[in-house]
């Protein structure tokens, strides 16, 4: 229970805990917190960009529809994505990665030098790239991204997989004539799992401002969608005047994703000991 | 040192001819006939064979790709399928601007992110040093593109002190041409008022796009000097007698930022990715806003060619920033 303690007197932390676990339930019970189930996609038109008021607590944009009532259905949206792009990416890096630091070859050596290629360009411009391939649309997004997240996995199980391989349990383990699957998911994954739940962590957050700028480019999710950097890009002509239609879905990127990184950060000082204090 | 540089540099290589087979694949390989895409929608079979024929698509897939190498190294990255303009000359001309703008965006990031990494890990576990983990955290992840149009909200609708938009007024000319960098042209040809004109429109664009990086920047020189001041060295210099402001911003910092300068170059992908939107938003004219029409326009030949360009700076950039980090330490050029 020392690690509870210890991560209890990080305040940051406790912070970014109590703001993922909020936006998770905000998620979960998204229509049972909006005043109208509808609103999120029919508007009121004769309500069109009305400003913040008792009724329509954010406002109403272009099209009247209920601002607050879209931002906390993008809620559920984006956590959906993030964790849809982060569970692909860890899919298929750990593997990747496992296999890579276990193995000596040209199978472990193709498998880094195309993490390498795909590490060398920034994951946003190849993301676009993938994306703008496959054609527009939010399946195309999230493929692209998982696609482009994966090295970072496998970069780092990788590193973590190298150190652990000459470790006395494993030569026990090849000893007693294991498996190498058995070896690698049964007693070294559990070895190497801090590291990738703390990258998975920031990464959730990184992916959903990642998705926000492909929904803002608009080559994430289409209208009517709520997302959030959708709504921005919709909202922008109506500037300044309605300035709480870009406002709020903006903010909300903001927090949730502020709430992921102060716990990543968290997390990495109470897995990794040589880091702590030092940040 | 040669021996360094050079051997950094066919570290390089594999990556960057990884990124070519990768950029041919999908220019080539995954469009389901490019010939077709190419042709246009209404063409015959015949109009598409001859296209086939004319762009070398009949040729085996190796030969297709050594044309490519070939015309990749004569900078003849084929023409925009929208405009039909060459996309290299296109990119070349629009590259100044997002020089300058990135520059001026990791300037502001250095400038103010190392005095405040550095304060934070003096005064580690103080209340300033709770304050700034939150901000820089937040720095992090704050949406560029929506902090972007935040500011235009409130310092050009709403104040009126700033401009909107665009690199430099309409329909007056730009700075005589030497760097293609504005700022710098105009400080060259001593003309001050076209300098505070171009000076007025990096202002926002440039802080938007050195959040990210200001935060970083912090963040890893709070930990490099945190580490440095562990050191037998400050020690000493203490029990010698310097002034503690002394050791501090001169022999600490010193040694600090020293390993922090390999991060610069991670921080140009940061920064490279975060100009897309917000070159976009201010209509910057530079490689940003570029890429984000071809994508609307579907103009894929455009998209790879960015792509492609991007990866080869960005070796660069890693190049040039890990030479001199052994220049500035002989050590790190021992251990490649």
């Amino acid at each position: 229970m020392l690690i509870v303690k210890k991560f209890l007197r990080d305040f940051p932390a406790v912070l970014g805990l109590l703001i993922i676990t909020a936006v998770c339930l905000i998620a979960a019970f998204a229509p049972l917190l909006i005043p109208d189930a509808d609103a999120v996609y029919f508007g009121n038109i004769i309500d069109r960009l009305k400003p913040p008021s008792a009724e329509y607590w954010f406002g109403t944009d272009n099209l009247g529809r209920d601002v607050f009532a879209r931002v906390v259905m993008g809620t559920r949206g984006a956590l959906i994505v993030a964790l849809t792009v982060v569970a692909l990416a860890i899919a298929i890096g750990v593997p990747a990665g496992l296999y890579a630091g276990y193995t000596n070859g040209w199978g472990s050596e193709l498998i880094m030098r195309v993490t390498d290629v795909f590490l060398a360009v920034p994951q946003l411009i190849l993301a676009l790239a993938i994306a703008q391939l496959m054609g527009r649309g939010l399946e195309s997004a999230m493929a692209a991204l998982a696609l482009t997240y994966w090295p970072f996995f496998c970069r780092t199980v990788y590193g973590e997989v190298r150190r652990v391989r000459n470790a006395l349990f494993v030569e026990a383990l090849q000893g007693l004539g294991a498996s190498t699957s058995r070896i690698l998911f049964v007693h070294v994954l559990p070895n190497v799992a801090s590291p990738i739940i703390v990258r998975a962590t920031i990464g959730m957050g990184f992916t959903i401002l990642t998705t926000a700028v492909l929904g803002f480019l608009g080559i994430g999710a289409a209208p009517p969608s709520p997302d959030w950097g959708l709504a921005i890009a919709e909202s922008r002509e109506y500037l300044p005047e309605s300035w709480w239609a870009v406002t709020f879905p903006g903010l909300a990127i903001l927090i949730t994703v502020l709430g992921f990184n102060l716990f990543g950060d968290g997390l990495r000082d109470l897995v990794d000991p040589r880091l702590r204090r030092s940040r | 040192m040669t021996r360094f540089v050079l051997r950094r540099l066919l570290l390089a290589l594999p990556a960057l001819f990884g990124l070519l087979v990768l950029t041919f694949i999908m220019l080539r390989v995954l469009p389901s006939d490019p010939s077709a895409a190419l042709a246009g929608e209404n063409a015959t079979p015949e109009q598409i064979a001859a296209v086939r024929k004319a762009y070398g698509f009949d040729e085996p897939i190796w030969k297709q790709f050594v044309i490519y190498v070939g015309q990749v190294a004569r900078a003849d990255l084929g023409n925009s399928i929208i405009s039909n303009r060459p996309v290299a000359s296109d990119i070349a001309w629009r590259l100044p601007a997002t020089i300058e703008l990135t520059f001026a965006a990791l300037l502001f990031a250095a400038l103010v992110g190392i005095p405040l990494g550095t304060m934070a890990a003096v005064w580690h576990n103080s209340p300033f040093d709770h304050v700034m983990r939150v901000v820089t955290v937040g720095g992090l992840a704050i949406a560029s593109f929506w902090f972007a149009i935040i500011l235009q909200i409130v310092f050009s609708m709403d104040l009126g002190w700033l401009p909107l938009r665009a690199r430099y007024p309409d329909g007056v000319p730009p700075p005589t041409e030497i760097t293609g960098l504005y700022l710098v042209d105009s400080l060259l040809t001593l003309r001050f008022d076209q300098f505070w004109a171009s000076f007025k429109h990096i202002i926002m664009p440039a802080f938007t796009l050195s959040l990210g990086g200001l935060a970083s920047i912090a963040r890893f020189t709070r930990a490099g000097v945190l580490e440095t001041m562990q050191k037998d060295f400050v020690h000493y210099a203490e029990a010698a007698g310097y002034a503690r402001k002394r050791i501090i911003w001169v022999y600490v910092l010193r040694n600090s930022v020293v390993a922090a300068t390999t991060q610069i170059g991670l921080l140009f992908g940061t920064l490279i990715s975060s100009a897309v939107a917000v070159e976009a938003i201010f209509d910057w004219p530079g490689v940003g806003s570029y890429a984000v029409s071809a994508i609307l326009t579907s103009d894929y030949k455009a998209v790879l060619a960015v792509t492609l360009i991007v990866g080869v700076i960005y070796a660069v950039v890693n190049i040039i920033v890990d030479v001199v980090h052994a220049m500035l330490d002989p050590r790190v050029a021992e251990t490649l």
